[in-house]
């Protein structure tokens, strides 16, 4: 698939000396989901406000469908949707209004039944001749999405949608990312909530100190870092893991409920069968097992520790 | 060449257009209120005991002074506004990511509060046929010098609105430079009712050419020559663009 957003060597150093970028590259391809992920300050934000026009770099190429962001800025802007971070309305203008002013900004006739269509897919139809302060949290943040998409653009920037909103509503905005991904909108979304990389993306990028630390397939990320544990619950307490399994690498829970194992599921033989034939056979008695992969949180903070370390 | 994107432009200009209207009798009403106390107080009871100023009844001398006053002030207040509450809620990044420049940011906010300050000042004109008659000798000219001066105050107010950090600073300008530069303008006199030293003082105050030239449309009697008033005023047309320019090519204020 043809890459819709390339960036080659982006920087941005700030008039203070502090390097928000630090030669990044990154191609995106059309209809892709990717992830960024990294703590506060990392880059991230700084990387969607210099593609999106916010923020002027001081190094390196962003062309997003061909369209150099500097030289041939208009046409580049004009693919591009961005969601941001804080919640910015105009208090006292309507929804409607609200999303028509950005389709014209973007240069495009007015057109109320394309809007329609997405106030209705954004569930805001009902309240399209609503104040924006009459509006709950995430409502707004709903129009922020609707304006973004007023244009009908190719490429959609998330800055982290669903910070402080609650769990239905973040499940509510996955849900919209879900249907913008089936329209073949190219979504480009930052995130603290790893879960919600690892729900949506294709691809995760990790960010850390302005540097791009790796992107790959969500799924290929979780497999390559993604330990698998799984949990033994037990009938009766015990003391101590027993002497005969001491080399399995197990770990007891702190009550002596629960034997915790981790193994890699992609190797030929996980080791699991033998292990609950040991237990049985040295009387152990189990209730109940659970396996659980280790999600990209703990994925990122072995990436980011990683590369502390390697810095050391 | 650069296509402007007249969509854009229109947006910004309907988008302030219909906040002005949406609160249409403090847009209208409050300006009008206070000319009609302008023409009470300085046209009937103070002008009652002057008889006329260079042959102008002074209730009728005063209506272009009054005109350029709410132009003024109506110019800053709508443009500084304007451009100062999208900064103030957030909302700026919106300009700044779209597909316009600074050439349709500053035509859809300009224009609108040009457009609003001359609405108003229409309404005022209206009022004063009611008070003193109509009488205005260039039409014209009359409307030329309102357009410029609305479009080069409404550039002047988009500045202060782009480098005011707070309320505070947006009120400023227009309370403590401009409203003593009307005053101080002839408003109110002719620059020839002040002893020679001040006249001279006067001369330097900008306002006085912009209220010269308007008079001189109404009634053909100006404080100094229409063409120097003219290329006064066009004058703060082009210096204003260019700072305008800069402010967006150089982000100053306006981006991190």
């Amino acid at each position: 698939m043809a890459a819709i957003i390339e960036i080659d060597n982006l920087s941005k150093q700030y008039d203070g000396g502090t390097k928000a970028l630090d030669g990044v590259s990154l191609s995106i391809d059309e209809g892709e989901i990717i992830a960024l992920l990294g703590p506060n300050g990392a880059g991230k934000t700084t990387l969607i406000s210099v593609i999106c026009g916010l923020v002027t770099p001081t190094g390196g190429t962003v062309r997003v469908g061909g369209h150099d962001i500097r030289k041939d800025w208009r046409a580049a802007r004009r693919l591009i949707g961005l969601v941001p971070q804080e919640i910015a309305l105009e208090p006292f203008e309507k929804v409607m209004n609200c999303v028509r002013f950005t389709r014209g900004l973007y240069g495009m006739p007015r057109d109320d039944a394309y809007i329609e269509r997405i106030l209705k897919a954004l569930a805001l139809w009902d309240k399209r001749d609503a104040a924006t302060r009459e509006l709950s949290g995430g409502m707004k943040r709903r129009v922020l999405i609707a304006k973004a998409l007023a244009h009908q653009p190719k490429v959609l920037f998330l800055d982290e949608p669903t910070a402080g909103v609650d769990v239905a509503l973040r499940r509510e905005m996955w849900q919209v990312v879900g249907e913008l991904r089936r329209e073949g909108v190219t979504i480009i979304l930052t995130t603290h909530y790893l879960e919600e990389a690892e729900e949506m993306a294709d691809r995760v990028g990790v960010i850390n100190k302005g540097n791009l630390l790796l992107v790959r397939p969500t799924a290929e990320l979780m497999g390559e870092f993604g330990a698998k544990t799984l949990t033994i619950e037990l009938d009766d307490p015990l003391p101590a893991v027993p002497e005969a399994l001491a080399d399995r690498g197990l770990s007891l829970s702190d009550d002596g409920h629960c034997l915790h194992y981790e193994y890699d599921a992609k190797a030929d033989r996980t080791g699991i069968a033998r292990l609950l034939g040991d237990l049985s056979a040295q009387g152990v008695s189990v209730r109940d097992v659970s396996t659980r992969q280790s999600n990209l949180e703990e994925v990122f903070l072995s990436l980011v520790d990683g590369t502390k370390e390697s810095a050391a | 060449m650069t296509m402007i994107n007249w969509y854009g432009v229109w947006a910004i200009f309907h988008h302030e257009m219909t906040r002005f209207f949406r609160t249409i009798m403090q847009s209208l009403l409050s300006p009008v209120i206070s000319t009609t106390l302008y023409f009470v107080v300085f046209g009937a009871a103070i002008g009652g005991r002057i008889e006329s100023v260079e042959g102008v009844p002074y209730g009728a001398f005063i209506v272009p002074g009054l005109m350029m006053l709410t132009i003024l002030q109506q110019s800053i207040s709508n443009a500084s506004f304007g451009i100062y509450f999208p900064k103030f809620s957030g909302t700026i990044y919106e300009y700044l990511v779209s597909p316009v420049g600074w050439i349709e940011v500053t035509m859809g906010f300009v224009g609108a509060a040009a457009a609003k300050a001359m609405l108003i000042a229409f309404v005022i004109l209206l009022t004063s046929f009611y008070f003193v008659g109509a009488n205005i000798l260039h039409p014209f000219w009359m409307l030329a010098f309102l357009f410029l001066t609305a479009i080069g105050f409404s550039l002047l107010g988009f500045i202060i609105g782009l480098w005011a950090k707070n309320f505070e600073q947006l009120q400023i300008i227009p309370l403590m430079v401009v409203t003593p530069l009307v005053f101080l303008g002839g408003a109110f006199y002719s620059a020839d009712m002040l002893p020679p030293f001040w006249e001279a003082v006067a001369k330097l105050n900008p306002v006085l050419y912009l209220i010269s030239g308007f008079r001189w449309s109404f009634f053909g009697l100006a404080d100094v020559p229409v063409g120097v008033s003219l290329v006064a005023v066009a004058l703060m047309v082009v210096i204003c663009m260019a700072v305008i320019r800069w402010i967006f090519a150089t982000g100053w204020r306006l981006r991190e």
